[in-house]
């Protein structure tokens, strides 16, 4: 069941009123009108809501929320009041009936108009913190020196999730206790937020998510319905649920940032490259800071001596970003992977020997061994499956039926995230096992490859397990971000299963009376000498109208190396929908703003553009099913939900050139910027 | 969305009788849309889905399409594929197979514009709300209009099907409480002038039963063209339903019309007439494009409209004219 279909006696249904403005302060909220509406319970405002017991800004490290507490509006689309009705349509029309009144201040939402006040900001994110900036050598002489170079700044828009399943929360209160059913991808970070926002112990607060509608790293976040709809439902005595509508996805609850980013190349006449620069601004609000890793793949992706990464952070009046599906590394491979590209057409070298030329055996940062590194065998078996050798090397007219059709390829790379994790594991005396673990399912399939990886662990048939999840009475699992959970979640299941598995022989195989083990992993100090990624090729074809600009993916295929794959038709639509989604950033994603009004005004699914099936020809992941790793972690895991996207865009950037002679540095490649 | 009142019209002339101040419901694809995000509240909705209007054929020379008529369709029609192949196309290439399954060609007539700012009740717009001002004009506005704009309005035209009926000198049938009429389809849409708020000529309850697509050896030839920024389910950045008849290399007859740049769809007779007798080249059409694109105003964001337009209204007439395959 999706988190907002719980059946709950006596629930009420909130509709979240939203700001026009992008700046401003609240002077009244005229609720009258909605109030006089059949089934209208009540309108909660910032003059009206309860005050938070855990202070205006419950701070958990997690997205700061805006939750009537105070009356600014600091972007457009914020959340200003709730209408609560007896149905969802009432509610609705009541949201729509409310009127705002509001003093309006100065803003910004170009990137443009702030980078003067550029800062660095150090980065954060699942596979824990690095420095904003790295410098390796002497970048700036050997750019000096080079005989080759590409320097050039590429360019990614702010894009949203857009999930088909859109947010929502049902918050439950019993004297004390919480209980909240939520689309979310990390139950115990939104049971964090709420034990703090309402001065709770954490284990007053329960959250329970069975299944989600996709994540895509917007579910990541407690962010503010989900505390409003605690608010209300404390505030009114009775269960409130909340649903973003479709255009309340565009602000509310994050978006990949814009990034801008200047990459500077060379190589010596050999194709080694000598230099490699890559300087990152993205995009933040006013009030929190997220910051896109974009200049973090050139730490690890290429051999070179002299390599300098910087990241940048600008301000400006919009909501928070976040974590969007390989966050830095699908920005920032279209950026590096574009420019490669470029200087190996500048030096006459087939783009897969540029890249074998620059292979790197160890990690070129920090000099540590790969944990496992497969690439090379991606790139041929990449190559392989896609004819890559009957590539056309210079972009020139390559007609078919009428159409250009260019070719391009890219490495594909993301980091082998693994966190503490555990889960518990039960034999009942029929046989039958219970394995659980307060995980998600984001729709990667947790349920099924963790009842596999139990079955097998313990010796019994898969149809004598079940996996259950998604319930903070449940042994603690991460967040489902990062393509942590495969890794991390199997790996406690085995240790459970294992250490059930002793038990049960210590005892002579089935019990009389239930019998359960505990599991718990940690990443071990043995990891840390390693580097750990994941790797692949992607290699795109297109066809390019040439008088009218439009383009077409007509074949993507991408070769990787990802550890164990436990299961292979999940792991093939987990990289396929990755891969999609490449076609997506490439050609069509792109949340547009109003400037004047700082607004995004392209706020549904006709308007937000992805791919369409037409869109969609011919997606052919291929992997390796299993690339030994014994030091990645205990299940020899690297999570594959992400690096499907990664390389993706620069792959078909890079045909599109091939095709036109074009180099498009701005996504998304659409057909004005081919006329 | 509102309350409304719902009522269901047994015949065309209960229909008429009770029309006034009603809004018709066909197949719902564009009005409920509309009222589900309060663009459109009417109190009072009048289904006039199970009419007899359905019928499509060819009769003294035209197409007959009735009002009700799916896009699906009209589309897999085979006198119209045979007859008038560009409407076919027209209507394929717009929204989803599940949409066309159930929008109407009277319908598709009325369709409403896809601007952003007309959609969105935190912006201000006068076609929304007559006189509220339009935020469109300095704002986001790639997909606006380049012709037939107006310092009220540059809302574009977003029907696929118009285009083509245009081409094709199509008439649209309505009855009223005055009786029955016929209307050039050139004259059912408004220009937004002044008062973007007015979108049609039609009268107060009156009601459209349907479309006369003369048929003859031009409407064999037609041909749409739509570009667009994604393969399918997208609205065009431009477009252009063209229809070219060509004997020993030169343009004896040729028609064309213009979407997604367009307050309306677009043709320019001036444009259609400066090919006739002249060679059937790509010169002849580009420079027909170019007449037809004379006086666009284009605004920040939809500059490339006017060199994209006059690409795809070549392709276009290349197309009919057999210059290409």
């Amino acid at each position: 069941m999706y988190s907002y279909e719980w059946p709950v006696p006596g629930i009420l249904y909130g509709v979240l009123v939203t700001s026009n403005l992008a700046k401003g302060r609240i002077t009244a909220v005229d609720s009258a009108a909605a109030e006089k509406e059949p089934g209208v319970i009540a309108v909660l405002t910032p003059f009206n809501a309860m005050k938070l017991p855990g202070g205006a800004k419950p701070d958990t490290g997690d997205r700061v929320v805006q939750v009537f507490q105070d009356d600014q509006i600091l972007y457009s689309n914020q959340p200003v009041a709730l209408a609560v009705a007896d149905t969802f349509e009432r509610a609705l029309h009541a949201a729509a009936l409310v009127r705002v009144s509001a003093q309006p201040l100065p803003f910004t939402v170009r990137m443009a108009d702030e980078l003067h006040a550029a800062f660095p900001h150090d980065i954060r994110n699942a596979a824990g913190s690095r420095p904003a900036d790295q410098l390796r050598g002497d970048v700036e002489t050997a750019l000096r020196q080079a005989e080759h170079k590409v320097e050039a700044v590429y360019e990614t828009p702010p894009e949203t999730h857009n999930p088909l399943e859109p947010h929502a929360t049902l918050a439950v209160w019993s004297g004390d206790r919480l209980t909240v059913y939520d689309a979310t991808q990390g139950i115990f970070g939104v049971r964090k937020k709420l034990a703090k926002a309402f001065a709770l112990p954490p284990g007053n607060v329960r959250v329970i998510t069975k299944y989600v509608g996709g994540g895509f790293g917007c579910k990541g976040s407690a962010w503010s319905h989900v505390v409003i709809a605690a608010l209300a439902a404390k505030q009114l005595g009775r269960p409130v649920k909340i649903a973003l509508t479709r255009p309340q996805m565009f602000g509310i609850v994050g978006g990949r940032p814009q990034t801008q980013q200047k990459i500077s190349l060379a190589a010596d006449k050999d194709g080694r490259l000598i230099a490699l620069r890559h300087e990152s601004i993205s995009t933040t609000s006013r009030f929190d800071d997220f910051i896109e890793p974009a200049a973090l793949v050139s730490r690890h992706q290429y051999q070179c001596e002299n390599v300098e990464t910087k990241h940048r952070l600008v301000r400006l009046d919009i909501g928070t970003p976040t974590f969007m599906r390989a966050p830095g590394e699908s920005s920032g491979s279209f950026a590096l992977e574009s420019a490669i590209d470029e200087l190996a057409h500048e030096l006459g070298i087939d783009p897969v020997d540029f890249r074998l030329k620059n292979y790197a055996e160890t990690d070129p940062t920090e000099g540590k061994p790969f944990s496992s590194k497969s690439l090379r065998r991606c790139y041929e078996l990449g190559a392989e499956r896609f004819g890559w050798q009957k590539r056309t090397r210079r972009p020139e007219l390559m007609l078919r039926a009428g159409k250009l059709v260019g070719t391009g390829m890219a490495t594909a790379s993301y980091p082998a995230n693994y966190t503490k994790a555990s889960a518990l594991a039960r034999m009942r005396p029929d046989g039958t096992v219970l394995v659980q673990s307060g995980a998600v399912d984001i729709g990667g399939g947790t349920y099924t490859v963790m009842a596999q990886v139990a079955a097998e662990t313990l010796g019994v048939p898969y149809e004598k397990v079940r996996f259950d999840l998604g319930d903070t009475e449940m042994p603690e699992a991460p967040r489902s971000g990062g393509s942590t959970t495969a890794a991390s979640v199997a790996s406690a299941v085995e240790a459970a299963c294992r250490a059930l598995r002793q038990k049960l022989d210590a005892m002579g195989g089935r019990p009389r009376q239930p019998v359960e083990a505990f599991g718990e992993v940690a990443p071990s100090e043995e990891r840390k000498k390693y580097a750990l990624h994941s790797f692949g090729a992607q290699f795109a074809e297109v066809e390019v109208d040439p008088d009218l600009g439009m383009v077409r993916v007509t074949r993507l295929v991408g070769a990787f190396a990802a550890g164990r794959i436990l299961n292979a038709t999940l792991a093939r639509s987990q990289f396929m929908g990755g891969m999609v989604w490449g076609i997506g950033m490439a050609l069509h994603e792109h949340s547009v703003y109003d400037e004047k009004l700082g607004r995004i005004m392209t706020r549904d699914l006709a308007d937000y553009h992805v791919p369409s099936h037409k869109d969609v020809v011919i997606v052919d992941p291929i992997f390796i099913p299993v690339e030994k790793d014994e030091i990645v972690d205990p299940a020899g895991v690297k999570g594959i939900g992400e690096i499907g996207i990664t390389g993706a865009a620069a792959a078909i950037a890079n045909a599109v050139f091939n095709a036109t002679g074009k180099r498009v540095r701005a996504l998304p490649i659409t057909p004005d910027k081919l006329l | 969305m509102r309350l409304f009142t719902f009522q269901r019209a047994a015949s065309v002339d209960e229909a008429i009788a009770s029309g006034a101040g009603a809004a018709f419901l066909a197949g719902g694809t564009n009005l409920v849309d509309l009222m589900k995000i309060e663009v459109l509240n009417p109190e009072r909705v009048l289904d006039v889905s199970r009419l007899d209007l359905a019928k499509i054929e060819l009769r003294e020379g035209a197409l007959q399409i009735g009002a009700l008529a799916s896009n699906t369709a009209v589309a897999e029609h085979g006198d119209v594929r045979r007859a008038a192949p560009g409407l076919s196309e027209a209507l394929l290439s717009g929204a989803s197979p599940q949409l066309r399954n159930a929008a109407t060609v009277g319908g598709n007539l009325l369709q409403r514009t896809r601007c952003a700012y007309y959609r969105d009740l935190g912006t201000r717009c006068n076609k929304r709300e007559a006189g509220s001002g339009c935020d469109a004009l300095d704002g986001w506005t790639r997909m606006h209009a380049i012709l037939g704009v107006s310092d009220k309005c540059i809302a574009a035209h977003p029907s696929d099907m118009c285009v083509a009926l245009y081409a094709l000198d199509a008439t649209v049938r309505v009855r009223g409480p005055a009786g029955e009429r016929e209307i050039p389809i050139g004259e059912l849409h408004l220009l937004p002038g002044d008062h973007p708020e007015r979108e049609f000529s039609l009268q107060p309850a009156e009601l459209i039963t349907g479309v006369r697509v003369p048929i003859d050896a031009l409407a064999a030839r037609s041909r749409y063209v739509k570009v667009r920024d994604r393969q399918s389910y997208a609205f065009a950045l431009a477009s252009c339903a063209a229809a070219v008849q060509v004997e020993g290399g030169a343009v004896q007859a040729a028609r064309f019309a213009l979407g997604g740049v367009g307050t309306k769809p677009w043709r320019v007779p001036e444009a259609e007439r400066s090919m006739q007798g002249r060679p059937a080249t790509r010169e002849t059409f580009a420079r027909a494009a170019e007449i037809a694109l004379r006086g666009a105003t284009p605004r920040r964001d939809n500059a490339f409209k006017v060199e994209l337009a006059k690409r795809t209204a070549v392709r276009g007439l290349m197309l009919s004219a057999g210059a290409l395959s």
